[in-house]
């Protein structure tokens, strides 16, 4: 009874302190707050860390990506430094995500001689997207290194001037342009319609959905997420009654959407590489 | 005379827009995959490529709802 009774008082004292507090320290800041507030698309500007103002500028995002490659380049380098014909544990995983890329990905496109060549390309390519991605649900980070646009434009720049320099080189420039915007097989007259179509297709709307898929699918699962658990503070803090029940589903359903968003980030790097393979392979293809 | 407002919208009527984005994509998605699926029963051999092919046309499709997504936050 006396238990109870001092149990009580202390969940007292505790409200009444974090009523006191809720305009200052982080405690204040994580239970004060008035109203639900939906996530909005200032959640990918925060604030600067460091450099404000320049070009340079460090935020939560840039260092998430920063340590995102550390640890990338760490691992393989772990790896690779005692690599042996006999693989343990760690060199079998990654092994077998490297047998991954090349079978299930590579080889489905391209032929094994043309696979060979772009192989290490598109490998890091695939590994590079997946750790950057996997920052959204990695906690205290919790921000996909490719949700900003910034890095996708780099990496379907990097994917659009490679297939255009493989394709100029295999069949000379006006060879290519033959190749890319007059497909064989269709009457003349068909060519002032396809040619502009074409061009779009290959000059600007590949390299442009390759970025805008990798980014817009890291911003939607990030507000779902953001959305969930904010919903899950809202109810479980500020809601009266039978409504804090409601915090429960969200807060499960914050876990399933986090479980999916691991499925989202792999299936987008398999999706991204998938389709820089199919445009190379589309560049250095004979003509038919 | 004074006008008498029967009824109103409030909020962003682009949440609508996304919604109709959403139909044409989801549409074809279900026939691709769906499709993807009857080849694969038929031909469970060539289930490899069938799912290979499968994710680049998903990921075509895929784009036109993200597009949606995308001018939802530009356009408000």
């Amino acid at each position: 009874m006396a238990n109870l009774a001092l149990g009580a008082a202390t969940t007292a004292a505790a409200e009444l302190a974090a009523e006191d507090s809720s305009s200052n320290g982080f405690f204040g800041w994580l239970f004060s707050s008035n109203g639900f507030h939906a996530p909005t698309v200032d959640e990918f500007f925060p604030p600067a860390l460091l450099f404000e103002g320049t070009i340079f500028e460090l935020n939560r995002i840039i260092l998430a990506r920063i340590i995102a490659a550390a640890i990338l380049i760490f691992l393989f380098w772990l790896v690779a430094r005692r690599a042996k014909v006999v693989p343990g544990r760690g060199q079998g995983v990654v092994e077998m995500l490297l047998d991954f890329i090349r079978v299930q990905i590579v080889e489905q496109v391209m032929d094994k001689e043309t696979a060979k060549r772009f192989l290490p390309f598109l490998t890091t390519l695939f590994l590079a997207i997946f750790a950057f991605n996997v920052t959204g649900i990695i906690p205290f980070m919790n921000m996909p290194g490719t949700a900003l646009i910034g890095l996708p434009i780099v990496m379907a720049v990097w994917v659009y001037i490679l297939y255009l320099v493989v394709g100029v080189k295999k069949h000379g420039l006006g060879g290519y342009l033959k190749t890319s915007l007059f497909p064989p097989g269709v009457p003349k007259g068909i060519y002032v319609l396809l040619t502009p179509i074409e061009f779009l297709q290959v000059f600007i709307l590949r390299p442009a959905t390759l970025a805008l898929r990798l980014c817009a699918n890291m911003i939607a699962g990030h507000l779902l997420l953001v959305l969930c658990f904010a919903a899950t503070q809202y109810f479980f803090f500020e809601a009266v009654g039978a409504m804090k029940a409601m915090g429960t589903v969200t807060f499960v359903a914050g876990f399933a959407f986090t479980l999916f968003e691991l499925f989202v980030y792999a299936l987008q790097s398999y999706v991204f590489v998938m389709l820089s393979a199919v445009y190379i392979n589309m560049a250095i293809e004979e003509e038919h | 005379m004074d006008v008498t407002t029967l009824a109103e919208v409030s909020g962003n009527v682009a949440t609508i827009g996304y919604g109709l984005a959403a139909t044409g994509p989801g549409i074809g998605l279900g026939i691709l995959i769906g499709k993807t699926i009857e080849g694969m029963s038929r031909q469970p051999e060539v289930a490899g490529q069938l799912r290979a092919t499968m994710f680049i046309g998903v990921a075509f499709v895929e784009v036109l709802a993200l597009l949606g997504l995308v001018t939802g936050f530009l356009f408000t």
